[in-house]
């Protein structure tokens, strides 16, 4: 080691550090690039057979060896890739423990054996495909037509902020603030759980676009009247009141009250 | 005069000037040094006062930039995620009193903010006043006067929540106009009367801006009025202590003690409120966007005060029926009309019901110990128990999904507890202000344990009790004994019937249940046999202290234990100190 502390100063020692580092960024970018030609050829044999593999240990319990579906849970035939991707991409799928909903947890799956497992669901038939990178671009979508259709077709379990909500028996709309837009347009499309199917038919792309962008909107924008309180409204807003703020009024009475005596 | 700085010079002329004019100096010489007792709860009052403050001065502020108008215009301010939104006039100008208006927003919620904390405030001094049994006579009035206070301050809530017209408070004025519905035979009508025809029409939020700036807060301020000067004609109750009598007032002049803590409070009042809107979110209306009856986003609640009434809503099991063709809405009917017409007529009756039932026609200036009064507290604890469960109903898709519970199940857990709770509360409360209530007669029979252990020659161990302090004995003598009134008789001595014999049998079983567990505060004759045993105690406890220091013996024993040789009296004490200083 003092060999090397001795001459750290030494400027051949930048010149390494600049190969190392070109080193380290080429080959990862090698690396990155070469499996982005794997995940463009959906559907390939050996991702369907991959798929098909993963899809016998995790999944068939429940969903049937063929995919047919048994007491314990639905046929997958025409479930699509896009709802496979969202159940498992999500932790989702698959279940810990039968209950009132399947809530989202730590993935177990790496997003390459999900795709295949994706893959594998769409080969059985024809369903929601997941979406391309286009068609979750929300980059010129219209942030106030979205904040509209928002509090039309989502707010009302989803919450105006996008909080969650609570809905029968045990089931509840997830908070959104921490969905990635493919996660949304993957539910939007296909469906899960206890929510509605808002097919092309029902909400355009365009529109969809939009809603992506506002409840990108509310993920990121900041809260301009100070701390949010969760935005979960006057609820929260009458806890704060009658812990904090009562707590200091009072104490301020008690220390006005007790200096006279 | 000569010897007066020149600020007093100065002062006395301005009085004397003001004086001449209005003949002022009367009526200040007598007021200023008027005294006020003190304690920390008196200042809940005060609370009051100065949100009310900080609420007519911001709420000025907001007049000049809102619009109540509910013509539909499209949003061109600087908010982006509404641009080009078609919103209400009144919606908009929240808007911009948010985004465009400078300091707007930081009004807005101290407005918000200074708004919740006037009627929790209130809340919390109705409490005071209610378990200290300070609305008995003469105050019934002023009681009533505070009851007419809280839901004027109701009403000016709920209206102000109305105005922005956004999401949350157009549903809440949806909610509104069901309830009105609700009313058997009128209903539909009143409905139409409020809203001038169809929900939501373009009428209503100009007639809540009539209401809420000019209305209700004109009630408020001549209420605010009458009640503060019954305080002062009637002067403040006391706590009991050392030297308070139902017939005096012990504390300190207005002039200068209490005009400084109470400006010294306004300002720590207007301070709390400033900071928490300086640095906390009410009310994020953009949030929550513009108000159209096809729209509702969950979650949306009413703000706190109101949030009983949407529980009692939420708890109530879906009853209806018809009768001739009509729908008689129970399920709206009953817990937003007859719960609450209930809960606030019983709350301004209860100083006049209390009274009727006990008795006791006596003028009351000396504040009960809640202790002293097991069933009024027990009634207060089950009332506020009441209350609780209907607030927690009301956030209960709240709870369900930050607890991951079933808000099925949560609904039915509160409709039991909702019914079997209060009076629980009320049999704990009760039982537990009767065991405070022996403790007391034990501290006055035995006095206070004071932890020392000492064991007998025999073998037995013994705790040595000593006598409270007089301020302590003061606050427990203060206790007054009331028995239940007596049975009436059929017919009097002479064998006339008793007209009223009926409603004095129904008096008598509410006193009974008033008074009859009440614990009697030990008698004269009880207190001498006692202080007996303190001082057997004392004189098995004396050989130890010939080991210790004197001094220390006086100190702890307060002048019942004495060393010998120490004084006896605190003549002697005197006498004794007196000649060793002049030796």
């Amino acid at each position: 080691m003092k060999f090397l502390a001795a001459r750290r100063r030494n400027p051949i020692v930048a010149l390494g550090l600049l190969l190392f580092a070109l080193v380290v960024v080429g080959g990862g970018y090698a690396v990155v690039t070469e499996t982005q030609p794997a995940t463009a050829a959906m559907g390939s044999q050996t991702q369907v057979e991959d798929g098909e593999r993963l899809y016998l240990e995790g999944c068939s319990s429940c969903h049937g060896l063929q995919a047919e579906g048994t007491g314990n849970g639905p046929t997958l035939i025409g479930a699509g890739a896009a709802a496979v991707h969202f159940q498992v991409a999500t932790g989702r799928m698959p279940l810990a423990a039968p209950g009132a909903q399947a809530p989202a947890k730590e993935v177990i799956y790496t997003e390459s054996e999900i795709e295949a497992m994706s893959a594998y669901v769409a080969s059985l038939a024809p369903g929601p495909a997941i979406p391309s990178a286009e068609q979750i671009d929300f980059a010129d979508a219209d942030v106030a037509e979205g904040g509209v259709l928002f509090r039309i077709n989502c707010a009302q379990c989803h919450q105006a902020a996008g909080q969650g909500g609570a809905l029968t028996q045990g089931k509840y709309a997830p908070s959104l603030m921490e969905s990635t837009p493919q996660e949304i347009y993957e539910a939007m499309i296909t469906g899960p759980e206890n929510m509605p199917i808002f097919a092309d038919s029902t909400l355009q792309v365009e529109e969809k676009q939009a809603i992506l962008a506002y409840i990108n909107e509310l993920q990121e924008a900041p809260s301009p009247g100070g701390l949010a309180l969760g935005r979960l409204g006057p609820v929260a807003e009458g806890l704060f009141l009658w812990t904090a703020v009562f707590a200091a009024l009072i104490a301020a009475a008690v220390w006005i009250g007790i200096k006279a005596r | 005069m000569s010897t007066s700085s020149p600020v007093e010079t100065a002062g006395a002329a301005t009085a004397t000037y003001v004086d001449k004019r209005l003949g002022s100096n009367r009526f200040l010489g007598r007021n200023l040094g008027k005294v006020f007792p003190d304690h920390w709860s008196f200042m809940l009052g005060e609370i009051v006062l100065y949100s009310f403050i900080v609420v007519l001065l911001t709420g000025t502020y907001l007049t000049l930039f809102y619009k109540p108008s509910m013509v539909e215009v499209l949003y061109d301010g600087s908010y982006v995620p509404l641009k080009g939104v078609m919103m209400s006039e009144a919606y908009e100008s929240t808007l911009n009193i948010s985004f465009d208006v400078r300091g707007g927003l930081l009004i807005r919620q101290m407005h918000h903010w200074a708004a919740l904390i006037f009627v929790a405030a209130m809340v919390v001094h109705a409490f005071r006043v209610f378990f200290t049994g300070a609305y008995r006579k003469p105050r019934e009035f002023n009681w009533l006067i505070g009851v007419a206070l809280l839901t004027m301050a109701l009403a000016a809530g709920f209206t102000g929540y109305s105005l922005p017209d956004d999401l949350l408070s157009g549903t809440g004025l949806q909610i509104i106009r069901g309830i009105l519905q609700s009313i058997p035979v009128v209903g539909t009508w009143a409905a139409f009367l409020v809203f001038g025809g169809e929900f939501p029409g373009t009428d209503i939020i100009s007639r809540l801006y009539a209401a809420h700036i000019l209305l209700v807060p004109g009630l408020i301020l001549a209420l605010i009025t009458v009640h503060l000067m019954m305080v002062w004609t009637q002067k403040h109750t006391q706590f009991p202590g050392p030297g308070r009598t139902n017939d005096n007032v012990v504390g300190y002049p207005l002039l200068p003690v209490y005009m400084a803590k109470a400006g010294g409070f306004f300002f720590i009042v207007f301070g709390v409120i400033a900071l928490i809107s300086g640095l906390v979110t009410i009310n994020p209306i953009w949030i929550f966007g513009p108000y159209t009856p096809d729209q509702v986003s969950a979650g949306t609640q009413p703000d706190w005060y109101i949030g009983w009434l949407d529980g009692a809503l939420r708890l109530m099991p879906n009853w209806e029926t018809v009768v001739a063709g009509f729908t008689i809405s129970w399920n709206i009917f009953i817990p937003s009309v007859v719960i609450p017409g209930i809960l606030f007529t019983g709350l301004a009756l209860y100083p006049f019901l209390e009274a009727w039932a006990t008795g006791d026609k006596r003028e009351h200036n000396l504040l009960d110990r809640p202790r002293n009064a097991p069933v009024r507290t027990g009634i207060g604890v089950m009332a506020i128990t009441f209350y609780g469960i209907l607030w927690i109903g009301g956030g209960n898709d709240l709870i369900a999904t930050a607890f991951d519970l079933s808000i099925n199940s949560l609904s039915w857990f509160l409709r039991i507890t909702l019914i079997v709770a209060p009076p629980i509360a009320f049999i704990v409360t009760k039982r537990i202000c009767l065991g405070l209530q022996r403790r007391d007669r034990d501290k006055l029979l035995h006095g206070y344990e004071s932890g020392r252990v000492l064991r007998l020659p025999h073998g037995e161990f013994i705790e040595v009790h000593e006598p409270i302090n007089y301020k302590e004995l003061a606050v427990i003598t203060s206790k007054t004994d009331y028995s239940p009134l007596p049975a009436p008789e059929k017919t009097d001595a002479d064998g006339v019937k008793n007209k009223k014999y009926l409603i004095q049998k129904i008096q008598h079983k509410i006193s009974h249940f008033y008074y009859a567990d009440d614990v009697k505060k030990p008698t004269a004759a009880e207190i001498e046999a006692a202080q007996h045993h303190a001082a057997h105690d004392a004189m098995l406890e004396a050989p130890l202290h010939e080991y210790e220091d004197a001094d220390q013996i006086s100190t702890f024993h307060g002048g019942v234990l004495h060393h010998p040789g120490m004084p006896e009296t605190n003549a002697e004490q005197v006498a004794q100190q007196e000649n060793r200083s002049t030796t």
